[in-house]
């Protein structure tokens, strides 16, 4: 499954970081296929993460690579689509990074909608600090933090994004390569933010949802399913018994951030300072 | 001079007009203002000072107070005397009525005009027929302001003028007060604008095109400037979410190859500190503007304070280098902030310019040629394959490389990672980069600002030292006090501290005056330095040093 061959691939001989069987390895491939299937030009490509285990990712990528703070990928990531809007920009982290200690910034991210994709690595566990509850894990899990079982709600990254009018709003499944490369890969084409939920089982801290549960408890989206219908897609979202996997909405109706500003194709450095003559007019207002 | 009322009552329209036609006319003028945080009611005052020598600090004493309501007597008293002219409405002060009290019919001249809301128009036209200012000027100045509303309201301002001018001239007639303040010579152009604006203009001058910010008093200013004119100077202006997201927003972008900058302040900053240990580590440049406050927490919003040096001094875990700027005057914050683009370009670093509340809304004038721009300088270079964000190099700065532009991947860890930015846990190559990023600092201590000397050296046995927004008011006291056993030194640069203090301090006993309750300037002095401070001049009631303070300061320490 890893022997792939994209223009992404590092070097042979680099150390990943992550436990075998782990669904991060799956997710790398569909995300390296991805973007090879797009043609994407690596050296006009910056993979942003945050930090965990997930967040590694573009350390795998043959890209540029922003591999920023905890929970703050998504400020970075928007910081630089919006000093060079020909850039594709794809992020890449997990559930804690994401939805805890970044979740103030995915709502306002969603609520901007810059042109930028966001892949949720979504174990439903904390990996690199060693498996305490995740904002996404289901009440009852057991963790060395929660003796008595995860006693809060779990965050629903599909309802909000849903609630707050995302313009494209997709859940995969790591076990599934192809699939989760063909979400990807209409994820990244999107004009817009757009958010991808990647169930990912965690084979060392999560022993509730693995593989097989993963299997048992998801199900794709019909052929003929909606993707224009925003309640039915919530309704989808908040589903409990099987959970769907698939592109839940699209809405291309919404305006970029980057366009409501007037920002041009010229990077920002590329642009030009004030010359003397624009400095005085400046401050001769003042006069 | 001094304006005082309600919020709402007007105090800032009286204080923008005067200082207009006061310039317009040839005066030195400057500005301090203080207020409450509140939206309506309270108490706030608007100190105006007229003057031959230019002059740009906040004075205790009041000559003329311009009372707009009851309240303003309570609020002011202790910077009231005998000898303070009080203009106010009769009917309105009660038994607070003085001999010092001029009856002054605002509210009967602004209904006479067309409506109350004149009474500041009023009360302007009252100050400038006291100087004999021509009164074209100011209706000049109010057919500019108000055209776009219409004849008739211009109208009505201009009579609204002309009978508090009218008021005002018979007045000074009857007062036991000099009114003569000669033009100063020459007469070179002059700007007039607050600190904010200095700011804004070197903000723009120095090529930023990125700012992402979360409102905070009173840093907040900088950010309405530049979202006024995103077109005009193609600048980006994003309001973010939060602080942490405003800091690394600007770092994204920086790294992209914006030139950011971040405006906060203290509290504001405390969330942005991830962020300066962050651009320590992966090498890209941000501007940093505090806008100091007092604290700690929510502390005093719309008050001043210079407590928030040692958390820009120590923002951030970790070892890395940084600079930071601390201007006093607009011609320094113009040329520090342009500085401060630079110098986090060419070194990779997180640079800070620190300024307050008072600095940031005083207004005063300033010589146009003193106005400087600085060449933009960009340090990028176009990447080819083999480009290695983090390569190793003597003085430990890598050629830094933005994404896009050349054949190279330019790659950016917040691990500590090898000259590839790919995440490593080797001793030796960490031992390698915590060298590099420390280097620079050689360099930059070299480069650092030299303090400016205020008064001569050659007699002085004490220096009395400042930073930030204490420059003019240590100018002055030191002026006022005329003792060539005092001089001045001044630093728009506190960190790092330029080499040639050593030598300046030699022989000479130190006092430091700074608006905070610790002396945190002192003790990085004399950390830095070795030398012990004689004496710290310290106030942190939320209020500016006035020239009253630093002279009585001065003569008390004579007789120690």
């Amino acid at each position: 499954m890893n022997k792939t061959v994209t223009p992404f691939d590092m070097p042979d001989g680099i150390d990943v970081a992550w436990c075998p069987g782990c669904g991060n390895h799956m997710l790398l491939s569909a995300v390296k296929f991805a973007l090879h299937e797009l043609g994407i030009d690596r050296k006009n490509l910056v993979m942003v993460s945050g930090i965990g285990q997930a967040a590694k990712a573009p350390q795998y990528i043959k890209a540029n690579m922003f591999n920023g703070l905890h929970g703050r990928s998504l400020p970075a990531a928007q910081g630089i689509k919006l000093a060079n809007r020909n850039l594709v920009v794809v992020v890449e982290s997990g559930d804690g990074d994401m939805y805890g200690e970044g979740g103030n910034h995915f709502l306002h991210a969603i609520r901007r909608n810059i042109d930028i994709t966001v892949i949720v690595h979504d174990n439903m566990v904390y990996g690199l600090t060693k498996g305490q509850a995740s904002p996404t894990s289901q009440r009852g899990m057991t963790t060395p933090i929660q003796e008595n079982g995860v006693m809060l709600e779990p965050f629903n990254p599909l309802a909000v994004a849903l609630a707050l009018n995302a313009p494209f709003v997709a859940r995969a499944y790591a076990g599934d390569v192809e699939r989760t490369q063909e979400i990807i890969k209409q994820a990244i084409a999107f004009k817009g933010l757009s958010i991808v939920d990647v169930f990912q089982p965690c084979v060392v801290f999560n022993k509730v949802n693995t593989y097989q549960w993963f299997r048992e408890h998801t199900v794709y989206l019909p052929e003929n399913h909606n993707v224009r219908d925003r309640t039915g897609a919530f309704g989808l979202a908040i589903q409990q018994d099987k959970l769907p996997l698939g592109v839940f909405y699209r809405n291309e109706q919404r305006e970029l951030y980057e366009d409501q500003i007037g920002i041009g194709t010229i990077p920002l450095y590329q642009s030009n300072p004030l010359d003397e003559e624009a400095f005085q007019k400046l401050v001769n207002n003042y006069l | 001079m001094v304006f005082c009322g309600e919020a709402g009552q007007g105090v800032q329209t009286i204080t923008v007009a005067l200082l207009n036609v006061l310039k317009k006319y040839g005066y030195n003028v400057f500005s301090c203002t203080e207020y409450m945080s509140r939206i309506r009611g309270g108490s706030n005052s608007t100190e105006i000072r007229i003057t031959e020598k230019k002059r740009d600090a906040y004075l205790r004493r009041i000559d003329m107070l311009f009372a707009l309501s009851h309240t303003v007597v309570e609020h002011l008293k202790d910077r009231i005397s005998s000898k303070t002219l009080i203009f106010a409405e009769k009917e309105k002060f009660g038994d607070q009525w003085g001999d010092n009290c001029i009856d002054t019919p605002l509210t009967k001249f602004a209904v006479e005009a067309g409506s109350v809301g004149f009474s500041n128009i009023v009360a302007a036209g009252v100050v400038l027929g006291m100087f004999g200012i021509p009164l074209e000027l100011f209706t000049a100045y109010l057919q500019g302001k108000f055209i776009a509303k219409g004849e008739e309201i211009v109208a009505k301002n201009v009579i609204a003028a002309k009978l508090g001018y009218s008021f005002g001239r018979d007045t000074a007639a009857t007062v036991d007060i000099s009114l003569q303040i000669s033009l100063p010579d020459g007469r070179p152009e002059r700007v007039l604008m607050d600190g904010t604006t200095a700011l804004g203009i070197g903000t723009v001058a120095a090529g930023c095109n990125f700012i992402s910010s979360y409102p905070m008093s009173p840093g907040t200013g900088l950010l309405t400037f530049l979202a006024h004119r995103t077109k005009e100077y193609g600048i980006v202006v994003d309001q973010a979410e939060d602080e942490i997201a405003a800091i690394n927003a600007g770092l994204g972008a920086s790294f992209a190859g914006a030139r950011a900058i971040v405006t906060t302040s203290g509290g504001g900053f405390d969330l942005m500190q991830e962020g300066v240990s962050l651009a320590g580590m992966i090498e890209t440049p941000i501007v940093i503007h505090i806008g100091q406050r007092p604290g700690p927490a929510t502390g005093l919003p719309t008050r001043t304070e210079q407590g928030d040096l040692n958390l820009a001094l120590h923002a951030g875990h970790g070892d890395f280098a940084r600079a930071i700027f601390s201007p006093g005057t607009l011609a320094e914050i113009i040329d520090t902030t342009q500085q401060a683009f630079n110098l986090a370009q060419q070194y990779q670093i997180p640079v800070f310019i620190l300024t307050d509340q008072y600095l940031l809304e005083s207004v005063s004038t300033i010589d146009a040629s003193s106005v400087k721009r600085r060449t933009v300088e960009t340090f990028f270079v176009k990447t080819t394959e083999t480009y290695q964000r983090y390569a190793f190099t003597n003085d430990g700065l890598s050629p830094r490389g933005v994404p896009g532009y050349g054949e190279g991947l330019v790659r950016v860890d917040s691990d500590e990672h090898d000259e590839n930015g790919l995440i490593t846990e080797s001793f030796d190559i960490r031992r390698r980069m915590v060298e590099k990023r420390l280097k620079r600092m050689h360099s930059l201590r070299e480069k650092a600002r030299v303090p400016t000397v205020i008064g001569s050296l050659d007699q002085a046995e004490t220096l009395v030292i400042s930073w930030g927004s204490n420059r003019s008011v240590l100018e002055e006291a030191l002026d006022v006090i005329g003792n060539k056993a005092f001089a001045g030194i001044h630093f728009s640069q506190v960190f790092p501290l330029s080499p040639v203090i050593i030598s300046l301090f030699e022989n000479k006993r130190l006092f430091v005056m700074e608006n905070n309750a610790t002396g945190q300037f002192a003790d990085l002095l004399s950390f830095e330095t070795g030398r012990s401070i004689s004496r710290k001049i310290l106030k942190a009631t939320g209020e500016p040093f006035s020239v009253e303070d630093v002279v009585d300061a001065l003569h008390h320490s004579d007789h120690e």
